[in-house]
C-alpha cells in the first residue's frame, strides 16, 4: 500500500492511524489501516461541534457521581489464592505469569 | 463459538400438577405469589424457563451460556427455603444475566473472542445479592462485544434476534437480556447501560429497562467499559418487577469506589401515588416540534406513540412542560464518543494475553504476541473505540477532545439540574426508531445515532427508565423514556407505574 500521508476525504493520515494502532498495541494489516483511517476520519468529523461550544470558565466533570477521592483504609487483607489468580493464565511458571523476554 | 448444548427437550417440560399453573410470560410478582401459595414449585418454574429456552432460543439466540444444572440446583434450594418459610424476595425466580457480569465458575465471555474461555473466579456484587435473595440464575445473555454497540450484532459469536420479528435486531448492547425477558426465557434479567444499553433494547423488545443513578449499584464484577458511565440495571415485564429487582441489587459496596454510601429507599414505596402534582418536562430538542432541532432519524410512528403517551400522562394528572429545553444535550453524542472510547481504551489495555483471556504465543517477541493477541481477540467495533480513545487521549489532542468533552459534560449536567428545579421528571422517546433489520445499519456513526436520547442521561449520571408505550410500524414496540433527578428512582417508578396501570402495552407478547 502506498505511503500516502493524508487523503482528501479526511483529517487522518495512514501514519496517524499506524501510530494509534502502535500506541494501542493492536496489530493491523495494511487493509485494516486503510479501513480504520476511513471510518475513524468520518467519525471524528462529527466531533468538530465540540470546538464550537463555549466552555470558558467551565470546570471539567469526571463522572456522574459527586464523589471525589474515595479512599479505603490501607490494610492488609486476604487476596485471591494462587489457584484463582492463575486459573485463566495462558502461561505460568511457579507463581508467575510467563511471557517472552522483554529485554534482549 | 459452539453454543452450549440446549437444555434437553424431555427433561425441561416442567411436568407435574403445578406446571400448568405457570403463565407462559410470568411476572416476578406473579411467580413469587404462585410459589408462596404453593401453586407450583421453584423447580417447576425453573424447568418452565429452561423448556422455553429449549423451545425458542435456537431462533432468538439470547443466551451464550445456559446454566441448566446450576439453575435446577438453585431451584431445589429455593423449594427448601419456601418449605422452611425463609424465602427471600427473589426466591425461585429465574433471572438471566448479561454476559459481562461475573458468575463464579461460569464463563464470562463479554461476547468477545478475547474472553471466550474465561471462567470467572468470583461472583459480582450483584450476583451475591441475587443469590442471597434466592434467585435462580438461568444463564448468561448475548451482547455487543464488551457492550460496545446498539444492536447486539457486534457479538463475536452470533447476533440475537428480536422476539417481535426475528429478522430484526433486539437493540443493544444488552440485547440478549432484553430478548430473553421479551421471549419468556427468563422472568427478569440484568443488563448494563453505558449510553442506553438497557433502555434502547428495552424499547426495541417491548419490555421495561431501567438504568439507576450512577453509583446506585456496585459494578464490582462487571467487566469495565467506560467507568464514568457504566451502570447495572434491571429488565422486567412490569415496572414493579423492575423495582423489586433493583431493590435486591442496589446498595453500597466499598469494592466499587463510586458506589454511593447512601441508604437504599423502598423503590416501590410511591408506586400507587399517581401523577397528580407532578410536572413532566418534554424538552423540545427531543421531540422535533420545530424544524431546526428535529432529532436525527426520528420516525413519525415513534413520535406519534410518544405523543399519545404524553396525552395519557396529562390525563393522569401530570403537567407536561413543553417549553423545557436542554440545548447542550443535542451535542451529547460527540461528548459520549470522546469520553466512552477514551475510558474504554484505558480499561481494555488489560487484555494483553498475559494474565487471562485469549493469548497469541507464536510471535518472535512479547510485543508481537501482545499485538497479535489484540488483533485477533478484539472485533472491529472494539478496535474502533480503542483507536478513537487512544487518539482523543494522545498528546496534542487531549485538550481538544477529552478535556473539552469533560467540560461540556459539566454544561449538560447543569442544564439537567436547572430543569429539575421546575420539573420532577423529563420525558423523551427512548430511541428515534423502532427495531431495524439485522444488517441494515452498516455505518458506525449511523449506529451511534440510536442512542441520541439515552446518552445525555449517562453523561449526567441520572436514573431513567424505558417503558413500552405502543407499537409503531410493522407492529414493533416503541419505548417511552422517563428521566428523574439523581437518587430519585422512586419518582421514576411511581410515574412509570401510573402510566403502565393506565395502559395495557405490558400485557402484549410476541408470537413465537
Amino acid at each position: 500500500m502506498a505511503e500516502e500521508t493524508s487523503s482528501p476525504d479526511s483529517g487522518l493520515s495512514l501514519d496517524e492511524v499506524r501510530h494509534m494502532a502502535a500506541l494501542a498495541r493492536i496489530g493491523m494489516t495494511d487493509a485494516d489501516l486503510e479501513k480504520f483511517r476511513t471510518e475513524l476520519s468520518s467519525i471524528l468529523a462529527h466531533f468538530d461541534v465540540l470546538a464550537r461550544i463555549d466552555t470558558t470558565d467551565v470546570e471539567p466533570t469526571a463522572n456522574g457521581a459527586d464523589l471525589l477521592n474515595v479512599t479505603a483504609p490501607d490494610r492488609a487483607r486476604p487476596s485471591l489464592s494462587d489457584s484463582d489468580v492463575f486459573a485463566n493464565a495462558p502461561a505460568q511458571e511457579g507463581s508467575l505469569f510467563r511471557v517472552k523476554a522483554v529485554l534482549e | 463459538m459452539p453454543r452450549d448444548p440446549r437444555p434437553g427437550d424431555g427433561e425441561g417440560k416442567g411436568e407435574g400438577a403445578g406446571a400448568s399453573q405457570i403463565d407462559p410470560y410470568p411476572t416476578l410478582a406473579g411467580g413469587a405469589a404462585g410459589l408462596r401459595e404453593g401453586r407450583f414449585s421453584a423447580t417447576q418454574l425453573a424447568q418452565a424457563a429452561l423448556a422455553r429456552i429449549a423451545a425458542v432460543d435456537d431462533e432468538i439466540k439470547a443466551f451464550i451460556t445456559v446454566m441448566e444444572e446450576d439453575a435446577l440446583a438453585a431451584a431445589a434450594a429455593a423449594d427448601r427455603s419456601l418449605a422452611n418459610g425463609d424465602a427471600g424476595p427473589l426466591t425461585g425466580i429465574p433471572v438471566a444475566i448479561k454476559d459481562l457480569i461475573a458468575i463464579k465458575g461460569v464463563r464470562t465471555t463479554c461476547a468477545s473472542r478475547m474472553l471466550e474461555q474465561y471462567v470467572a473466579v468470583e461472583d459480582a456484587f450483584v450476583i451475591r445479592q441475587l443469590r442471597q435473595a434466592g434467585a435462580v440464575l438461568v444463564g448468561k445473555t448475548n451482547l455487543d462485544e464488551f457492550a460496545m454497540g446498539s444492536s447486539t450484532e457486534h457479538s463475536a459469536f452470533f447476533p440475537t434476534a428480536n422476539p417481535w420479528d426475528v429478522e430484526r435486531v433486539p437493540g443493544g448492547s444488552s440485547g440478549g437480556s432484553a430478548a430473553a425477558v421479551a421471549a419468556g426465557e427468563a422472568i427478569v434479567s440484568l443488563g448494563s447501560d453505558t449510553g442506553g444499553s438497557i433502555r434502547q433494547p428495552g424499547a426495541f423488545c417491548g419490555v421495561v429497562g431501567m438504568k439507576p443513578t450512577y453509583g446506585r449499584v456496585s459494578r464490582y464484577g462487571l467487566v469495565a467499559f467506560a467507568s464514568s458511565l457504566d451502570q447495572i440495571g434491571p429488565f422486567a415485564r412490569t415496572v414493579q418487577d423492575a423495582a423489586t429487582l433493583l431493590q435486591v441489587v442496589a446498595g453500597h459496596d466499598p469494592a466499587d469506589s463510586i458506589s454511593a454510601d447512601l441508604p437504599v429507599p423502598d423503590f416501590a414505596a410511591d408506586l400507587d401515588k399517581g401523577l397528580d402534582g407532578l410536572t413532566v418536562a418534554a424538552p423540545r430538542e427531543y421531540f422535533g416540534k420545530d424544524g431546526s432541532t428535529e432529532p436525527e432519524r426520528m420516525q413519525p410512528d415513534v413520535a406519534q406513540a410518544v405523543e399519545s403517551a404524553l396525552e395519557t400522562l396529562t390525563g393522569l394528572g401530570a403537567t407536561i412542560d413543553r417549553d423545557a429545553s436542554l440545548p447542550t444535550s443535542a451535542d451529547a453524542l460527540p461528548v459520549y464518543y470522546v469520553i466512552a472510547p477514551s475510558e474504554a481504551s484505558a480499561n481494555l489495555a488489560r487484555y494483553d494475553g498475559v494474565t487471562y483471556g485469549y493469548s497469541y504465543q507464536e510471535g518472535d517477541s512479547m510485543w508481537e504476541d501482545m499485538e497479535k493477541t489484540r488483533q485477533h481477540g478484539f472485533g472491529d467495533e472494539v478496535k474502533r473505540r480503542i483507536m478513537l480513545g487512544t487518539y482523543a487521549l494522545s498528546a496534542g489532542y487531549y485538550d481538544a477532545y477529552y478535556l473539552k468533552a469533560q467540560k461540556v459534560r459539566t454544561l449538560i449536567r447543569r442544564e439537567f439540574a436547572q430543569l429539575f428545579q421546575r420539573a420532577q421528571l423529563i420525558v423523551t422517546p427512548t430511541a428515534p426508531t423502532v427495531a431495524f433489520k439485522l444488517g441494515a445499519v452498516t455505518d458506525p456513526y449511523e449506529m451511534y445515532l440510536n442512542d441520541i436520547f439515552t446518552i445525555p442521561v449517562n453523561i449526567a449520571g441520572l436514573p431513567a427508565i424505558s417503558i413500552p408505550c405502543g407499537f409503531g410500524r410493522d407492529g414493533l414496540p416503541v419505548g417511552l423514556q422517563l428521566i428523574a433527578n439523581s437518587w430519585d428512582e422512586q419518582t421514576l417508578f411511581r410515574a412509570a407505574y401510573a402510566y403502565q396501570q393506565a395502559t395495557d402495552w405490558h400485557t402484549k407478547h410476541p408470537q413465537l
